[in-house]
């Protein structure tokens, strides 16, 4: 039972990683509802047009299975749309009314009943035994295991990232480039999610990774896998190193100064390429920084919620800043999410509180309780800060009552002291209002 | 664009003839409907009604994607704004969620005390095949309140049957409480949801007219007026989709007769008082005059007000894409009010009959669409070259993404738009968003010199 959901469901993280594609679809395999809402729910956040198709189920598609309905709808969306690919997503309805969609598929392509410049695919999310963020994993697995194919090695290295914002892959992007790497990024949604003004519609969107890339991963040097609360049976990375043995660095989100140095470093290792001065420089100023506000916020406390991968990150981001992260919460059905946070906490001040499977009620009971500072989330938590009086500092994913979520750059140096600042000035906002005296000199 | 061939039949050009438009019909596969199922529709319906429980009996998504989406205020208690969901599992699908479901009702029904618990049926428990109407009579047994299940299950149909399921989850309600002491000048507001207090403002007018609403189905609306509704002498429907199922029931068990009316735009909100003043004229013999008087006063503020923006206005190109037909002849006129002309019009739930009535109001050479699509959409407002586009959050970005101005006219509004003061806001809100300078940087209207 959940009462003001902190997950969501996992076609929503599939849908998402499509679009992440060069001319892709995301196709849902049930009813006309999960689609429409799923891509309402997207739109509030990212404020693009963001196209998904459904198979629309009806009674008889219930009761006796949606072969046809797959078959034109398939038919449909390769009209009105050209893709280059066709990810179909089984939704709740047809995993549980026992649709083989996989079997499906095969028997479509063997009969060449399928348009022939279309790659379709198969990606199984029944959200009964995941969240968005295990369908975000799930579709990227699929991706790899049907569609990369065994070449010579090349220059070049594979990076998974986790459910980030547009600007955190550009970032990622850019960091590739600084050391001269070519990178294949899945999924890259950066420009068809946040995108330009256009002259004409776009059917479907510029940008997104390319299906002949895609195909190449197996051949890279290696592959960076963001996201350290994650085990094998989600990670593309491990399907890499057991097939193709693409050797797999998996590690927590780059926030903070620790976890930027391990991500740099270890592209610096494969790539055998020195990090730019760019870099080293952002961190030199960021510890600067560090070291300038370090007593406004020492001693404070925060509470972390949301997906899991982002809540590891900031929790070790706040413990190397000397704010202890009291609680960290997500909705999350993983059972390595502990493991991953208490791993990054261990400098941490106080005892801290960690809860995966966890709604919104449980939050607001814990944070009742533990009073902290500050909350950092994404924006479904501001019923409770609201009620609560404590500032909420918007992170991840939704964030569907401010504008530019997009352009959140949650990583690296430059993203961590985006968030370092707001995270002091929220402080001292705050000590400033309460105050008598109203310091303008802080 | 080609449109899709199954699809053709659903789109005209209107040329004042009547042409047939196919409507009323499932959604074809593949084609990105604007649509979402028959629980949408039962949620938009049953939601205002701020003292139930609403429990969504399903995977999380369903209920996870309509917390708190609409713009429905209520005046005191707030339970529609939690979100609720049996959250069913692996072990759940296979075993079955009604222990799930009965526990669930059992604590929570503790913990909030409702005055009536409403359990919505997703996809997936129509597949599970779950009794939930019996785990909701034994729970009214048990708790003594109605515990009422709500058959929405997402492939049963469209958006439309949501609304009949939840018209009979309402029909539960009606007819369980007193009746004593009601006014012979008595209506129910239909089809009103109290989108950023619209509800208020409407019923405000009643007031002064002289006549008691006894319930408002469900705008602000709660349980224990809802028992009451059968005491009603008129009910007055508005969005007739919605609710029409309801007011037709009333009718045939309590004899009570409905008018359908639109409270959005000049026209259509004076009419729809006229309409009502003149059935209750026998009741009550001052009734016509004080609604003239009021309808006047109402008026002759609002002309003054909208001459700055008609001036700005005059002569702009609009598309309506809304959920009901009926609403979208309610905004040509508003429209026109404003000296805009309407070049696209669609909906995705329309019938027959409000496309003919669209037909006979909308211009020579207007698109007329049933359940589009954004690649349709898109490609209509860019051919008819619009300022404005009025829908709800999934046509928002199509507008943005070509440079076009938009107007927020779904249940997500954060802004009343009905009635006269509505009027006012609707025009503010078409105003601010046309007029912005915005525009003229974007790709449409602006070629940089080389
Ligand atoms: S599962 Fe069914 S009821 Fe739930 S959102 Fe999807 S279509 Fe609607
Ligand atoms: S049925 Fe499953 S896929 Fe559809 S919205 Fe609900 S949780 Fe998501």
């Amino acid at each position: 039972m959940q009462t003001n959901p902190c997950k969501l469901c996992a076609p929503l993280g599939a849908s998402l990683v499509l679009r992440g594609i060069d001319g892709s679809m995301p196709f849902l395999h049930g009813s006309q509802g999960c689609a429409t809402y799923i891509r309402r729910y997207m739109i509030s956040h990212f404020r693009e047009p963001l196209d998904i198709a459904s198979s629309s189920f009806h009674e008889e598609t219930a009761i006796f299975g949606g072969r046809q309905e797959l078959l034109e709808g398939i038919h449909n969306v390769y009209k009105q749309y050209s893709p280059k690919l066709i990810g179909i997503v089984s939704t709740c309805l047809a995993e549980t009314i026992g649709e083989d969609t996989q079997a499906l598929i095969s028997q479509m392509k063997a009969n060449n009943e399928l348009p022939e410049d279309v790659e379709v695919i198969f990606i199984s999310a029944p959200s009964y035994a995941g969240s968005h963020s295990d369908g975000f994993r799930q579709a990227t697995k699929a991706l790899v295991e049907q569609l990369c194919i065994k070449g010579e090695t090349k220059q070049q290295i594979n990076i998974l990232p986790a459910f980030l914002s547009t600007e955190d892959l550009r970032y990622l992007r850019e960091v590739a480039d600084s050391f001269n790497m070519p990178a294949v990024i899945l999924p890259d949604y950066s420009s068809t999610l946040d995108g330009e003004i256009w002259d004409s519609y776009q059917i479907l969107p510029k940008g997104g990774e390319k299906l002949e890339s895609i195909a190449s991963m197996g051949s890279s040097l290696a592959t960076i896998e963001l996201g350290s609360a994650l085990d094998n049976s989600l990670s593309a990375g491990s399907a890499l190193e057991e097939r193709y043995f693409v050797p797999n660095y998996r590690m927590a989100l780059p926030i903070g100064v620790k976890a930027t140095d391990r991500f740099l470093d270890s592209i610096a290792k494969i790539t055998k390429n020195p990090i730019s001065t760019k870099y080293s420089r952002q961190r030199g100023r960021l510890i600067d920084s560090y070291a300038d506000a370090h007593k406004y916020i020492s001693g404070k406390k925060a509470a972390i919620f949301g997906d899991e991968d982002m809540v590891v990150g900031l929790a070790g981001f706040l413990s190397e800043i000397g704010i202890t992260p009291v609680l960290c919460a997500s909705g999350s059905m993983r059972s390595n999410f502990g493991e991953a946070v208490s791993e990054v906490v261990k400098d941490a001040k106080g005892p801290i509180v960690i809860k995966g499977n966890v709604d919104f009620i449980d939050i607001e009971e814990d944070i009742r309780m533990l009073k902290p500072d500050i909350l950092i989330g994404n924006s479904k938590g501001y019923a409770m800060s609201r009620r609560l009086n404590i500032p909420l500092l918007r992170v991840g994913f939704p964030i569907h009552d401010r504008i530019g979520a997009q352009r959140i750059l949650h990583i690296g140096y430059q993203g961590t002291q985006q968030l370092f600042d707001q995270i002091v000035n929220i402080i001292l906002e705050r000590s400033q209002k309460d105050s008598s005296v109203g310091y303008t000199y802080i | 664009m080609d449109i899709l061939q199954s699809r053709k039949k659903q789109v005209v050009r209107s040329n004042g003839q009547g042409m047939s438009i196919v409507c009323e019909k499932r959604s074809a596969s593949g084609s990105v409907s604007q649509r979402a199922c028959v629980f949408c529709g039962s949620r938009v319906v049953l939601y205002p009604i701020a003292d139930a429980l609403h429990i969504v009996h399903g995977p999380i998504g369903c209920a996870a994607y309509t917390w708190d989406i609409r713009g429905s205020v209520s005046s005191g208690p707030e339970l529609h704004r939690l979100s609720f969901s049996t959250d069913l599992r692996e072990t759940d699908i296979i075993f079955g969620g009604e222990k799930k479901l009965e526990a669930m009702l059992d604590e929570l029904i503790d913990q909030y005390s409702p005055k009536a618990a409403f359990v919505y049926a997703t996809c997936v428990v129509g597949v599970i095949g779950d009794d939930v109407a019996a785990i909701c009579k034994k729970m009214t047994n048990k708790k003594k309140i109605p515990v009422i299940p709500v058959h929405s299950e997402g492939f049963k149909g469209t958006k439309k049957d949501g609304y009949q399921a939840a018209c009979d989850a309402i029909a539960c309600l009606v007819g369980t409480g007193s009746i004593s002491g009601i006014s012979p000048v008595s209506i129910n507001i239909m089809g009103e949801f109290n989108l950023a207090g619209e509800t208020w403002i409407i019923k405000e007018y009643f007031k002064k007219m002289g006549i008691e609403v006894i319930t408002t189905m469900t705008g602000d609306g709660r349980v224990e007026e809802l028992k009451r509704a059968h005491g009603a002498k008129l009910n007055v429907v508005q969005c007739s989709g919605s609710m029409m199922a309801i007011a037709k029931t009333m009718k045939e068990k309590y004899g009570i007769p409905f008018i359908r009316v639109s409270y959005f735009g000049i026209e259509d909100m004076a009419d729809a008082l006229y309409q009502i003043a003149d059935y209750f004229k026998e009741q009550d013999r001052g009734i016509i005059e004080r609604t003239e008087k009021l309808v006047r006063k109402e008026i002759l503020d609002l002309n003054d007000q909208l001459e700055g923006y008609r001036q700005d206005l005059a002569g702009k190109k609009a598309a309506i894409y809304v959920g009901g037909a009926f609403k979208a002849l309610s905004l040509i006129k508003a429209l026109r009010h404003l000296g805009m002309k309407t070049v696209v019009v669609g909906s995705q739930t329309g019938n027959a009959d409000d496309y003919k009535r669209l037909q006979a109001l909308a211009e020579p050479g207007t698109i007329i669409v049933d359940d589009s699509n954004p690649v349709e959409l898109a490609s209509f407002v860019l051919e008819k070259d619009v300022d404005l586009f009025i829908g709800g959050v999934k046509e928002r970005p199509i507008a943005y993404k070509l440079g076009i101005g938009f107007c927020d006219h779904n249940h997500e509004r954060k802004i009343p738009l009905a009635g006269f003061a509505g009027m006012i806001n609707f025009a503010k809100e078409v105003h601010k968003s046309v007029i912005s300078p915005v525009w003229n940087l974007v790709p449409r209207r602006y070629h940089r010199a080389d």
